[in-house]
């Protein structure tokens, strides 16, 4: 019973899915249907919250409870989790009692508070995107040495001084042919994107394929079976 | 002459069938049925027959030739140096929901992640961001342990929800990389900017790294940071590779006879484009 009902619910919901899409939404039941479902997916995943919140209470609160090293960390999710929640089911008009007159409180302590952190996670990128780029480039071998002279130049053409710099070169050392952009055009247009749309197509041809073996009920992994 | 004119005849036949194909398309955008995408149709029902022919094989017990993904054969391996060192296995399902197909990819690879740690008792801990997720992975790792008979061993935080915010959970599983310094990371999903956050960290922490995704701008970050990367469509072949179940070798199979006919149409594309019929021909593969 575990197996059959979730390979029916799968089998049905693809099959919405599939068959909607052949058909106009607006004249026909499918079209309906398909929207419908996805309103479900909505109502599931909001309900689904709440076991997100247990995990990460029960999670956090066990290694405060057992002083797990790092605990402090542990007990400053917990307290920033309630922090958060508390001023979200505050009505907005009480934010002026906090003397924030726009918006509310949930959107200051977001907006001053959450994003700049997040802001600060994705700035930190630069530092290792550098530091993989030096693993990554350095010249050990021949294939190596191409990898890191094409992306010297693809690099160098991205950012103003490195393009002025090639354009230079080019009408010093060429007669005013611009070798650089060619290369670099090449490079991202012929190469890289050639590339990039072999994996595309394996990898939209192995998504449909699982989709199907989920439909038909052999592949069942992703319930923990086979 | 004949041979000149079997061409021209075909090449009008062509031209014909896909003005009549993109005339229709114009006319039907009030019609109960999409004509527009016929094309996507017939793309459908080819990919299905292929699928369903090969998995027909592998039921009669024709032999399947897999090629070997060093990646997936290199899991055993990372949860074995795991057990030996003691530390924990550090798995990844994605950043996406639960009706990602690459989320659900990386579940299917968890399943089997999970059987591997109950077998040697190597601690397991996956991350993730939403709760549907938290759900999937709980699911399956319990049933990993059942079947290994080791469900006394499992707990319900092995699977644990994190952060809904993409820097915020990357956030906590970069500080859990550097505090339990897990011997294996394994990330099989779908990533975006964390990526490199991610196994930057990983390997400064000294784990050994196997990343599988099927977006390609994320791809050449896990290249650089880890051991082992499945690419593209090899992430969605792990569930049927480590299951070795003929059934789902077929699929596979079926998977592949669709790419040699689009490696024909490409060859057939790029020719008719040098003869200068390439846009009618493009024409037909419009996506609507």
């Amino acid at each position: 019973m575990r197996t059959i009902v979730p390979v029916i619910v799968a089998f049905l919901a693809g099959f919405v899915m599939i068959v909607s899409f052949f058909f106009n939404p607006e004249r026909t039941f499918f079209g309906r249907i398909e929207s419908e479902v996805l309103v479900w997916v909505t109502i599931v995943g909001g309900f689904t919250l709440l076991l997100g919140v247990v995990s990460i209470t029960r999670v956090n609160w066990h290694a405060v409870r057992t002083k797990k090293e790092g605990w402090v960390y542990n007990l400053f999710t917990l307290l920033s989790i309630f922090v958060m929640a508390i001023p979200a089911m505050l009505p907005v008009s009480w934010s002026q009692l906090f003397g924030d007159t726009e918006g509310s409180i949930y959107d200051w302590l977001f907006f001053h508070v959450d994003y700049p952190m997040m802001a600060t996670m994705f700035a930190m990128l630069a530092f290792y995107i550098a530091s993989a780029a030096y693993r990554a480039f350095r010249a050990r071998n021949p294939e190596a040495t191409l990898l890191l002279v094409t992306a010297t130049l693809v690099m160098l053409w991205r950012i103003p001084m490195g393009e002025a710099f090639l354009i230079r070169v080019g009408d010093t050392l060429l007669f005013g042919y611009n070798l650089p952009e060619s290369i670099n055009t090449y490079i991202m247009n012929g190469a890289n994107l050639a590339v990039q749309r072999g994996i595309l197509i394996g990898a939209a041809l192995g998504a449909a394929s699982m989709s199907l073996r989920i439909m038909l009920g052999i592949e069942r992994t992703y319930m923990g079976k086979g | 002459m004949l041979k000149h004119l079997k061409i021209r005849f075909l090449l009008t036949f062509l031209l014909t069938f896909v003005a009549d194909y993109q005339l229709a398309a114009a006319q039907t955008s009030d019609d109960i049925f999409r004509v527009d995408r016929i094309n996507a149709l017939i793309t459908f029902v080819l990919f299905s027959i292929a699928i369903l022919l090969y998995i027909k094989w592998a039921k009669e017990g024709k032999p399947l030739f897999i090629r070997k993904i060093a990646g997936l054969d290199a899991v055993e391996e990372a949860v074995g140096r795991a057990t030996e060192m003691g530390k924990p296995v550090l798995f990844i399902p994605g950043i996406q929901e639960i009706d990602d197909i690459e989320t659900i990819a990386g579940i299917s690879i968890l399943g089997r992640v999970a059987k591997i740690t109950a077998q040697y008792d190597t601690p397991l801990v996956v991350p993730v961001r939403y709760p549907m997720v938290l759900a999937a992975g709980q699911e399956v790792v319990e049933q990993a342990y059942i079947e290994m008979g080791k469900r006394d061993s499992y707990n319900r935080d092995i699977v644990r929800y994190v952060a809904g915010e993409q820097f915020a959970f990357t956030a906590t599983v970069n500080g859990m990389m550097m505090r339990d310094r897990p011997a294996a990371n394994i990330y099989m999903g779908a990533f975006f900017a964390e990526s490199l956050l991610l196994a930057e960290t990983g390997n400064a922490a000294g784990s050994i790294q196997i990343a599988g995704t099927a977006r390609p701008e994320q791809l050449p970050f896990f290249i650089a940071a880890c051991d082992y990367t499945l690419m593209g469509e090899e992430l969605y072949a792990a569930s049927a590779y480590l299951s070795h179940e003929p059934l789902m070798l077929g699929g596979l199979k079926g998977q592949d006879l669709m790419k040699v006919l689009i490696v024909v149409l490409i060859i057939v594309g790029i020719i008719l484009m040098t003869l200068g019929f390439g846009d009618a021909f493009r024409n037909l593969f419009e996506a609507v």
